[in-house]
């Protein structure tokens, strides 16, 4: 299965699954990242370990830590 | 702000209360500053707001009472701020809701709203910042959209202020409208399930004040206020398998076993068909917005903290460069309004009260004010034009490797303006822990009060070409230090697993003129006001402390000295060791005396450990301290008489470099000291950060000296 944070700069992906649980998974979701929701990375922040993806019109910084816990597919 | 807060509104058929709810950014702030004459903080990140305020003002003939509060994602106590509008808007009284909606995100947005229609409180939908939707070619309906939520819906903006009669008379209007019924609707099988709720609790003639339909959706979903209220009925022990099955059915449904994630989808679904229903795209939207082609440079991987670097180092650059301009003639003003000052007064005591004291003190923190106009220039830029979460982004990283959360840079910022409202941003850190090891560490973030400090000694024994880059060394060595100590905290006093870190990134703005005169203005005119209130006072408390007592045998003695010395030089050396012997025997030299063995090893003399003693207060003393008594007992013969050239004249390098290294981490002011402890929950924290920054301060700066020392 294919996981967020795995994923490359630019690619365009659809969520599949969210493995967070209670708040975390609370606050993914009133951020619009629900299955079926179109997602896209745009950026790396140095070292890597933070991204910034888009989600509808909105941008989302997001540690990988949490990142591993979408599951994506490509579209 | 404060006069609108303070003024209590009759309670008359004509008032209106309203609660302000949205998310994050969009604007509710801005639009009570638009509809009051408020000057609500307005900032263009998340979690500006992280307190409810009162607004009251009048329009047409009614009383309004706006009450703003902290942005929410979501019916959630994610974090503190979002508790405080959460419980507000389940606990207090209030007429109408306001929901602000940033129109170029409806389908967000409308999340909120649709968890705010099962509340039983009639709303208004504010389409905030209509005039940016036109700029990106979205064009709203909203009477097709008020038609289709049965919720007025008013398209404004806050910048423009238009539509805000609209808003206000619609607000009007719903007050005498009934009870809106919510146009709510769901996927089949919950529809289902909410029929056959109702039905049983109409069967049971359930009493609630909310709609049946309003509360089997809360029922459905997992409502924690909903449950207690209905738990004690008799109807209960019936009810309570009925909603078990229909949870698993909805869950189903939705191949999902989180209800909560089931009713999310719900609600985007519902808000897509409204969206595609009232928004139409005139413009073809663009490849790439604006906003990612800035992104494209600002955060760019290697790029992106050498670009953050730069601009910090530009603003401490101009700082000094430019803000050294107006000192000089700020102290002629103030040395020349002394004289003159002075010349009217006969008696001796009072025009020494006067001028050594309430004038040199305040004077020598006035001056200072350009200084600190560059620097809140330079922070409400940040805030306000989107960069603040770029820069959270980038640090995240940085900061994780110190135990730090990336949101804490926006606390930690705030900290360089002031203490006080850095210490209230905490709030916006979801984890206790994080939250904690931040307020520990926001004093190493040097406050606005304590540039003056830095200013004065850098300029005392720096070039002027060199100053402005020593300044940003004596910043960055102070945020640097508080990574250092956040380090060790995390390692010792906060354990624990790290909290995730999800931040939305706000679009850039450009701030208007006016937005950013008014932040810098109030900050600025506070600063002032404090100059002229509690610094005089400290300044006339300093003054007499260091007069009194007099001892007059002293007097004699010397005066008999000076009238025997035979040439003038040796006069003046008489009257200088004088005022030098009476300004020690006085009672703040004796406690000066007292506390300098203790301060000995940092090469203090008692001068500057009772400006650090007094700085406790707050830091604009030190300088206010400094001031009084190098005016008192400054050398009678000096033709330049600057606080600057005294400075630079009575103290030894490796002392100042020692004094500024504590002054950076000592004990934040009274003021500041008293949020810390509220905000951290209990005295017993001030305790620990009072033995934290002491011994640190104490360690570092003993190593400063020697180092100094040692180098020259
Ligand atoms: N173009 C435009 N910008 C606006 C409008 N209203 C607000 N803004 C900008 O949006 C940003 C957020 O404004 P705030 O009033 O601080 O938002 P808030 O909803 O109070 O935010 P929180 O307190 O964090 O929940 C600021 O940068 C404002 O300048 C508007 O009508 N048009
Ligand atoms: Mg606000």
């Amino acid at each position: 299965m294919k996981i967020l944070s795995t994923s490359k700069r630019g690619e365009k992906l659809k969520v599949v699954r969210l493995n967070a649980n209670g708040d975390l998974k609370q606050r993914l979701l009133s951020f619009g990242i629900m299955k079926e929701a179109l997602i896209e990375i745009l950026e790396h922040a140095p070292g890597k370990s933070t991204i910034e993806v888009k989600v509808g019109k909105m941008r989302i910084a997001l540690r990988d830590k949490e990142a591993e816990l979408i599951e994506v597919e490509q579209i | 702000m404060n006069e609108n807060q303070v003024k209590t509104c009759p309670i008359i058929a004509n008032h209106i209360k309203i609660a302000l709810v949205g998310q994050p950014n969009v604007g509710k702030s801005m639009l009570i500053n638009s509809v009051s004459n408020a000057h609500l903080h307005v900032g263009n990140f998340s979690g500006v707001t992280v307190d409810k305020t009162e607004v009251l003002f009048d329009y047409k003939d009614y009383h309004f009472t706006v009450v703003d509060l902290p942005g929410t994602y979501a019916f959630s106590d994610y974090t503190i701020e979002e508790r405080v509008t959460h419980e507000y808007l389940c606990a207090e009284s209030y007429d109408i809701i306001i929901n602000v909606i940033d129109s170029t995100n409806l389908a967000k947005n409308l999340q909120l709203t649709s968890e705010l229609m099962s509340m039983n409180k009639n709303v208004v939908i504010a389409l905030n910042m209509s005039d940016e939707a036109e700029k990106e070619g979205l064009d709203i309906d909203a009477s097709y959209m008020s038609e289709l939520l049965g919720i007025p819906c008013v398209q404004v903006s806050a910048v423009t202020k238009d539509g805000i009669e609209d808003l206000l008379d619609a607000v009007v209007q719903v007050r005498e409208d009934d009870k809106q019924i919510s146009k709510l609707v769901f996927s089949e099988p919950v529809e289902e399930e909410i029929a056959q709720i109702v039905w049983y609790l109409d069967k049971h003639k359930y009493g609630a004040k909310n709609s049946y339909r309003n509360v089997a959706i809360n029922l459905l979903k997992n409502n924690k206020r909903t449950y207690q209220r209905i738990h004690d009925n008799p109807i209960w022990t019936e009810l309570q398998p009925i909603l078990v099955e229909a949870s698993k059915h909805i869950e189903l449904h939705h191949d999902s076993d989180d209800i909560k994630e089931a009713f999310a989808e719900e609600y985007a679904s519902f808000n897509r068909g409204i969206v595609a229903e009232v928004v139409k795209q005139k413009k073809q939207e663009e490849k790439k917005t604006l906003t990612e082609k800035i992104d494209s440079i600002l955060i760019h991987p290697v790029l992106g903290i050498p670009i953050f670097l730069f601009f910090m180092w530009g603003l401490f650059q101009l700082t000094f460069e430019i803000g050294s301009i107006p000192m000089d003639w700020i102290d002629a003003f103030f040395g020349w309004f002394g004289d003159t000052v002075g010349a009217t007064i006969s008696n001796d005591e009072v025009r020494s009260l006067v001028v050594d004291g309430i004038i040199a003190g305040v004077g020598a923190v006035v001056l200072f004010v350009p200084n600190i106009i560059i620097l809140f220039i330079g922070i409400a830029l940040l805030e306000s034009t989107g960069y603040m979460s770029r820069v959270a982004f980038l640090l995240d990283g940085f900061f994780h490797k110190f135990g730090l959360h990336g949101q804490s840079f926006i606390p930690l910022v705030t900290g360089f303006g002031c203490s006080i409202p850095a210490y209230m941003s905490a709030r916006i850190l979801k984890n206790d822990r994080d939250r904690l090891l931040t307020l520990f560490i926001i004093g190493f973030m040097s406050c606005g009060a304590k540039l003056p400090v830095y200013v004065l000694f850098i300029g005392a024994f720096f070039s002027p070409e060199m100053a402005g880059n020593v300044l940003f060394a004596v910043y960055i060595g102070g945020a640097m230090l508080g990574l250092v100590a956040a380090k060790v905290l995390k390692l010792t006093a906060f354990k624990g697993e790290d909290e995730p870190f999800v931040m939305e990134m706000p679009k850039y703005r450009l701030p208007s003129a006016k937005l950013i005169w008014h932040t810098v203005a109030s900050k600025t005119m506070m600063y002032l006001k404090k100059a002229g209130t509690f610094i005089a006072t400290a300044a006339m408390l300093v003054w007499f402390l260091s007069n009194y007592p007099h001892n007059h045998i002293l007097e004699e003695k010397y005066e008999v000295k000076i009238e025997s010395a035979i040439s003038e030089d040796e006069k003046i050396v008489l009257s200088n060791k004088l005022q030098e012997v009476l300004l020690e025997q006085s009672y703040l030299g004796t406690i000066g005396k007292f506390t300098e063995p203790a301060f000995e090893p940092l090469g203090f003399d008692w001068k500057m450990s009772v400006a650090l003693q007094t700085g406790l207060a707050a830091k604009e003393v030190v300088v206010s301290t400094l001031g009084v008594l190098y005016a008192v007992g400054g050398d009678v013969d000096e033709e330049d008489n600057s606080l600057v050239t005294a400075i630079s004249k009575n103290i030894p390098f490796a002392s100042a470099v020692a004094f500024i290294v504590f002054v950076m981490i000592y004990l934040p002011c009274l003021a500041a000291s008293v949020v810390f402890t509220r905000e951290a929950g209990g005295i017993k924290y001030f305790f620990y950060l009072f033995a934290f920054t002491s011994i640190t301060a104490y360690t570092l700066s003993f190593i400063a000296y020697n180092l100094a020392l040692f180098l020259s």
